[in-house]
């Protein structure tokens, strides 16, 4: 059911913040939406300018990398604002594209601004099931830790170790509020503007289990589009191809 | 898709369909029109798209905006108008504006809200320009016949058939003009507030203001730091409230004792007592006490007229009795001599183009309508943005054009229960919409407290889809 009456959400604004946000554009305009990558949580907009950014403008998307705010007190609810505020901004409606707890932040968000379409990958919607399959990773999170992502969980064998190492190097941590949040795993409410959403996956990632995956696709009424042998973060996998070209064809076709 | 003259795609190229008293129709199909626009009518369009109808928008002016279009002839604005309502309670509910604006937004960025909105969402294509509406005439199974032609009069007549209309004409350029004695033959110069656009107009000037309303204050204001002197005209007391308290915007404060759930009494009281407690008592500046209770007339958000009255930059006088041919009698008997009289009495809603009778209009020119929307026995009509709320009132129009949407599509699929919908309707089209009891002022008839609306909306949206 649509909320309408939203008291606490006017009452208490999501504090301003600085975003960053990275862009490609296409050299000739072709009509096609803007898409945005959103990162999850310890990711920033880097993971997305390594290879999917340049490609997506390549294939003719305007395309833009943000990251979530960088602020040690942001809720979930802050990084959905975070999400809603970058697409709000783009110059037409757009196509929202995330992973891993960016895609619960993004459905959050889907709530507040009427996207084009949704693409949830790898999609971490948190609650006690998410803490109990990876406890080594959430135990440190339910004390206030960072959430512990070790390179071998986020790539597959095919990224050579030391590249790998570099990027598990390169991540950061979300507010421990959010982590917080996270595993108590509110619903979002449903999408305003009756959005397609494609749900992606991988059986193969060591994070998020097939089921999941499939839970999440099942919300959204559809089955997940699933590449076997890629790791948690598609986007820097060896075969980060694949997924990303899968994506812009859906959005070619719908 | 250009925008000057009807191309392809559009009916009049072909055969017309139907005629009307001799002149051709053009069958628009399923496509819904909309009336207007501003951000009123800019929603309806978003919303009526998203819902799968086509749409095709009349807009009098050249550019979007509506009244908040300060290049607009009719446009209300003056150059220094800002928000009353900080940015939750203004924005679209599902389009925010940008963090890096302030609490409350001036009229510059407003405009470039809905002309973000209106590119972002793709609308433009939708719009006509420089294309007013003459004529709505209901037709044959709830279908309306719309005559269009170009602004100013140019060109001819066209007559389009449209399956449902959203008038979203706005209420706020039709300046209402009070009755006083001596008006005519008073030989000093008189404005309304409409035509009042910026404060080199009030310099150096003894200047009165007529009218307590937040652009009354606004102006009395500006008097204040440029003309000479200022008097400021009002009938009854009122509450100030100022834009900030406790630290925050006023809004947000009172929101939270609504998301409290205290009981109006309660949040009656506590907001008296801050008012108290930081405005101050107002008799001592010599204005008269507020007759009514908090929330029971519209909102006055103004920090600075008390700060001004505290200087003796404004001096607070009581109505007018009536006008002499050089000066102005005052109700306490008391006589002056403005060089300026701007009256700030406030618009009323006009539309010419459509029978009064169909939107049930009473002799003093107030529509009767459904949660201020839905005209009686009219499922296929509705007037959007004809609200007066207690906070922003674009969030309020965005659902009321979401409910539109819903009730036209649930008339197609399910039609007794539709039909049911709107009889639930037509019984309360004399419901009113506040928490308090409202000061009934000619003005403030279509007063609502947007908890109350959002409510009814709410419920009125659940019955559509369950």
């Amino acid at each position: 059911m649509i909320k309408v009456l939203r008291q606490k959400e006017w009452a208490f604004p999501v504090p301003a913040a600085k975003r960053e946000v990275l862009r490609a554009t296409p050299e000739l305009d072709e009509g096609k939406p803007p898409v945005l990558f959103v990162p999850g949580f310890g990711h920033g907009a880097w993971v997305y300018h390594e290879h999917w950014l340049e490609h997506a403008a390549d294939r003719g998307f305007p395309a833009y990398a943000m990251s979530l705010r960088d602020n040690k007190d942001a809720t979930l609810r802050a990084y959905a604002h975070d999400v809603a505020q970058v697409a709000a901004s783009l110059p037409k409606r757009a196509v929202i594209v995330a992973h891993g707890a960016g895609a619960l932040a993004a459905a959050h968000a889907l709530a507040r601004y009427p996207a084009r379409a949704a693409v949830l990958m790898a999609p971490v919607f948190g609650g006690v099931g998410t803490a109990l399959r990876n406890p080594f990773i959430c135990l440190p999170a339910l004390f206030g830790g960072r959430l512990r992502l070790p390179a071998s969980q986020l790539f597959s064998r095919e990224v050579p170790a030391s590249v790998a190492r570099g990027y598990a190097k390169r991540l950061g941590r979300a507010s421990s509020k959010a982590q917080w949040q996270l595993l108590r795993g509110r619903a979002p409410e449903d999408p305003v503007g009756d959005p397609p959403v494609l749900v992606v996956g991988s059986p193969d990632d060591r994070i998020v289990p097939d089921s999941a995956v499939r839970k999440v696709a099942r919300r959204y009424g559809g089955a997940p589009l699933l590449f076997p042998g890629m790791g948690h973060d598609l986007m820097l996998d060896a075969r980060w191809r694949e997924p990303i070209d899968a994506i812009l064809d859906w959005l070619d076709k719908s | 898709m250009t925008t000057s003259g009807y191309s392809d795609g559009y009916g009049d190229t072909g055969q017309a369909t139907a005629w009307r008293d001799g002149r051709p129709v053009y069958d628009r199909g399923d496509t819904v029109c909309v009336i207007g626009a501003g951000p009123s009518g800019l929603t309806a369009i978003k919303n009526l798209k998203e819902a799968g109808f086509g749409v095709d928008c009349y807009e009098r002016e050249t550019s979007v905006g509506g009244g908040w279009n300060y290049r607009h002839d009719r446009s209300p604005v003056y150059a220094s108008t800002h928000l009353i309502s900080s940015k939750p309670f203004t924005q679209f509910p599902d389009f925010p504006m940008p963090d890096d604006w302030p609490d409350y937004p001036k009229h510059t960025q407003l405009l470039q809200y809905f002309e973000h909105y209106a590119d972002h969402f793709e609308l433009r294509p939708h719009i006509w320009f420089g294309t007013e509406v003459v004529k709505v005439e209901p037709t044959d199974h709830g279908r309306w016949d719309v005559t269009t032609r170009s602004t100013g009069g140019y060109g001819g007549e066209r007559i389009h058939r449209y399956a449902a209309v959203v008038i979203a004409n706005g209420h706020n350029w039709f300046p209402r003009m009070p009755a006083y004695d001596g008006l005519d033959g008073y030989k000093g110069e008189l404005i309304h507030s409409s035509s009042y656009k910026d404060a080199a107009q009030l310099r150096g000037r003894k200047v009165l203001v007529v009218g307590a309303g937040n652009t009354g204050c606004d102006i009395a204001v500006e008097a204040a730091q440029q003309a000479n002197r200022c008097w400021h005209s009002t009938r009854r007391g009122y509450w100030y409230s100022p834009k900030y308290a406790l630290g925050r915007p006023t809004d947000q404060v009172n929101d939270t004792l609504l998301w409290l759930r205290l009981p109006l009494r309660l949040r009656q009281s506590l907001a008296a007592r801050t008012i108290r407690s930081t405005v101050g008592d107002l008799a001592r500046f010599g204005l008269p006490q507020p007759d009514h209770k908090v929330y029971e007339s519209h909102p006055i958000v103004n920090s600075l007229l008390v700060y001004y009255l505290g200087h003796g930059a404004i001096q607070p006088v009581p109505d007018i009795k009536q006008f002499h041919r050089t000066s102005v009698e005052l109700t306490d008997g008391r006589e002056i001599e403005p060089d300026l009289v701007v009256m700030a009495t406030g618009y009323q809603p006009s539309f010419e183009f459509i029978d009064p009778e169909l939107l049930g209009m009473t002799a003093d020119g107030k529509p009767r309508l459904a949660m201020h929307a839905f005209p009686k026995r009219l499922p296929t009509l509705m007037v959007a943005g004809l609200l007066q709320p207690d906070s922003g009132v674009f969030p309020l129009v965005h659902w009321q054009v979401v409910t539109f949407a819903r009730l036209l599509r649930l008339r197609d699929t399910a039609p007794a229960k539709a039909a049911a919908v709107f009889r639930q309707l037509d019984s309360e089209a004399d419901k009113r919409w506040t928490d308090a009891k409202v000061r009934g002022t000619a003005r403030h008839w279509f007063e609502v407290s947007h908890i109350s609306y959002l409510k009814g909306i709410e419920r009125l949206l659940q019955e559509a889809t369950a």
